[in-house]
């Protein structure tokens, strides 16, 4: 099962590394992996996003728990939370393509960060849904690359 | 005032109390060496980085007290790694100290530049990269509070040289106060009952002690619980000297090469109280067949060692020592539940301690390494401390070795580091300098680190190693006899020194026994003699070590010694 790990940590040298080599070390999967500062300078928060079965779970936790620098573990999967995703997707535009792909941009309310005479470059921010939907709709046309900023998370306030 | 790095550094280890410290000098600690000349802290030159890092070991095994060991950037830092990982596995406190090239050059393959930080990130329980010198006192001060608290480990300090070379101000915080960092030392009160109600409603209970008890000085709580409530006890490796061999409802060893009561009444037991143990594999063998009708307790300090290998009923996160008092506490209020339930466990316990205990063969003409250490066990005093090399000299000290007091068992048991026991006893004996302290060693072990026969000539260390020669890398050898057809694949010594000279050659006495008549006499003359002893000793090189639970198999599943028929003829490859 899919899990999402919000991790809050100081905001030191080697602490990422020390994070990501904890899952590397015991064969531990990421799927995905975002990191930046909270309003606190001296914090930052990591998201993880990994799979395994409850027990893998269990000991990802108690093991980033162990880890000096970590201030914070929750493993949001079962709580309430938001995330999103940012992706940039440079997408091929045929003259007679362009329309439609405009308007499927539109309906995603994505933005469009770019323009070149054969194609177009769209921001996209939205859960895992959303920005898979949309990557389905435009693959069509010919994605010429893609980046992907991993999940963010929140937990919601009751 | 304003001081250099060095000079910081030298003042906060004094005022963390440290004494003695092993390290090994190099072009970025000049600074450092020169600080550390007439400072008062001892200290102690290994002829090995390797051999630092387990003398550090040792003598915070031996003590309770943070080790601490120091190597210069580059080769002397990555020397250091068999050590601090062998400290890791073993939950050994220690502040390992590196030097490291400028802040400035790091990064660019400068000369004797080795990212330590990131070689040894899996193997240290955490580690600091200095960049300011005015951070230093800190971070040493963090650096002992973390090695020691919690679950203790080593902890790396990585010094470059503009730092070390910087001035500041001599600025140490009143106290310790980091953030991710606050273990959880006692436990959950009502856990703790739960485990007094499963108590009650087992009928074939079992301790299973490991090093932990050792770890937080809590053989004393140990010792009364057990008697309270009558339940026999089993020791890891590092649990042994945690609860005394001489008592009537101590079983031995249990795990691979544990004693097959101990095994048998794990398996057949309908309660496990694991108190700082860690259900290693060595000890469960095959997990699913692990105790299939044990209810089982958990008490520990590191959260993550619970339902790690096998699941857990009733868990109790903390302090061992701490939790064993107040099991003793709130017991001490009601009647004991034993009498005839428990009494009929415990004999039936007892029958299976007298059908199969530790044997070997008495009347042979060779010499039985386990009677060396039987013999040993008798002659020394009971406080005497015994190191381990690893392989069959270690098993048989574990098994024939009476250990009744805590920290007399010093021994690599999460890693199996051979060329461990002899540095490692080097860190005791400066640590106890009246002590008897014994490395007990395979010949193939000994040689991982035999150059510090220089350091024990050096210091006139009264340190006694004891080889148990049986030309061969023995375990190993056990192996290859017991599922590889007996084809001695590279474990044959035919090219073993003569130790007795080599221990001459540095000036250390050396002995050599070959007949089993002269056994006592050797081992009193190493026991007696005032200064340091090579005593080597020519055993059977046949001998095994045995009961044995295959790898994969179920604890209970032992077997009881090879099947002659199989075996070849040893034969010694010139
Ligand atoms: C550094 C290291 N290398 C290899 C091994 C694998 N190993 C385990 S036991 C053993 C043989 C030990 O031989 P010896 O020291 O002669 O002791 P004996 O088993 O004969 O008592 C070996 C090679 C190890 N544990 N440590």
């Amino acid at each position: 099962m899919k899990h999402t790990i919000s991790i809050t940590v100081e905001n030191r040298f080697g602490v990422l590394s020390r994070v990501v080599g904890l899952f590397s070390g015991r064969g531990f999967n990421i799927d995905s992996l975002s990191v930046g500062e909270t309003i606190d300078p001296e914090i930052s928060r990591i998201t993880i996003v990994t799979r395994g079965d409850d027990r893998i779970i269990e000991q990802v936790t108690k093991q980033l728990h162990k880890l000096v620098d970590v201030i914070k573990v929750i493993d949001l999967t079962d709580l309430n939370f938001v995330d999103r995703e940012l992706i940039l997707i440079k997408v091929s535009a045929a003259e007679k393509a362009k329309a439609e792909i405009l308007r499927i941009n539109e309906i995603f309310r994505g933005k469009i960060v770019d323009v070149s005479p054969a194609s177009y470059t769209f921001e996209v921010t939205g859960d895992e849904e959303k920005i898979e939907a949309f990557l389905k709709l435009v693959k069509p046309f010919g994605v010429k690359d893609v980046s992907r900023t991993g999940k963010v998370a929140i937990s919601r306030e009751m | 005032m304003q001081m250099t790095g060095d000079q910081i550094l030298v003042q906060s280890l004094k005022d963390e109390g440290v004494d003695i410290m092993f390290g090994y000098p190099g072009g970025v600690l000049l600074g450092l060496y020169d600080a550390l000349f007439n400072s008062g802290i001892k200290h102690v030159l290994p002829k090995h980085e390797q051999a630092a890092a387990h003398a550090a070991d040792g003598y915070a095994r031996s003590t309770g007290k943070v080790g601490v060991v120091l190597a210069t950037s580059g080769p002397g830092a990555t020397n250091l790694i068999t050590g601090v990982a062998t400290a890791f596995m073993d939950s050994v406190p220690l502040v390992v100290l590196t030097g490291q090239v400028s802040t400035h050059m790091i990064g660019g393959d400068a000369f004797q530049e080795a990212d330590i930080i990131g070689i040894t990130r899996p193997i240290t329980k955490h580690s600091y990269l200095v960049t300011k010198t005015e951070d230093i006192a800190r971070i040493v001060q963090e650096a002992f509070h973390i090695a020691g608290t919690g679950r203790p480990g080593p902890v790396l300090i990585d010094l470059p040289k503009d730092v070390l070379t910087g001035k500041a101000k001599y600025n140490r915080p009143k106290s310790v106060n980091i953030r991710g960092y606050k273990p959880k030392v006692e436990g959950h009160s009502g856990q703790i009952k739960r485990v007094l109600t499963e108590i009650k409603k087992a009928k074939k209970a079992v301790i299973y002690a490991g090093g932990g008890v050792i770890l937080s000085g809590a053989s004393a709580e140990l010792l009364k619980f057990a008697e309270y409530n009558q339940i026999p006890v089993t020791n890891t490796l590092l649990g042994l000297g945690g609860f005394p061999a001489d008592h009537p409802l101590f079983l031995g060893m249990l795990g691979m090469h544990g004693a097959y009561v101990a095994n048998m009444t794990i398996h057949e037991s309908d309660l496990i109280l694991a108190i700082g143990a860690r259900f290693d594999d060595r000890v469960t063998g095959n997990v699913a067949k692990f105790a299939p009708n044990a209810r089982v307790v958990h008490i520990d300090i590191d959260p993550s060692a619970i339902s790690k290998n096998i699941v857990v009923h009733v868990p109790v996160v903390g302090d061992v020592k701490g939790v064993l008092t107040e099991l003793n506490r709130l017991q001490k209020k009601e009647e004991p539940v034993w009498g005839e339930i428990r009494q009929s466990w415990l004999d039936h316990v007892r029958r299976w301690s007298e059908e199969r205990p530790f044997s070997y063969d008495k009347d042979t003409k060779q010499i039985k390494p386990q009677y060396v250490i039987e013999r040993l066990s008798e002659l020394a005093p009971k406080d005497a401390i015994i190191t381990t090399e690893v392989g069959q000299n270690q098993m048989w000290t574990a098994q024939f070795y009476n250990f009744t007091k805590p920290r007399t068992l010093l021994s690599s048991g999460g890693l199996g580091t051979m060329g461990y026991g002899f540095p490692a006893a080097m860190g005791a004996q400066f640590a106890n300098p009246d002590k008897l302290v014994v490395d007990i060693a395979g010949d193939g072990s000994i040689q991982m680190n035999i150059q510090e026969l220089a350091t024990i000539a050096q210091y006139n260390l009264p340190v006694k190693i004891l080889i148990l020669n049986n030309c061969f890398l023995g375990m190993v050898r056990q192996w290859q006899e017991l599922f590889y057809g007996a084809r001695y694949s590279s474990t044959c010594l035919a090219s073993n020194p003569d130790f007795v000279r080599i221990a001459e050659a540095y000036g250390v006495k050396g002995i050599k026994v070959e007949d089993k008549k002269d056994v006592d006499a050797g081992l009193i003359e190493m026991i007696n003699h005032d200064g340091p002893v090579l005593l080597e000793v020519m055993v059977d090189r046949e001998e095994g070590v045995y009961p044995m639970v295959p790898a994969g198999a179920a604890s209970s599943d032992m077997i009881f010694g090879p099947n002659k028929k199989d075996t070849k003829k040893l034969k010694v490859v010139k």
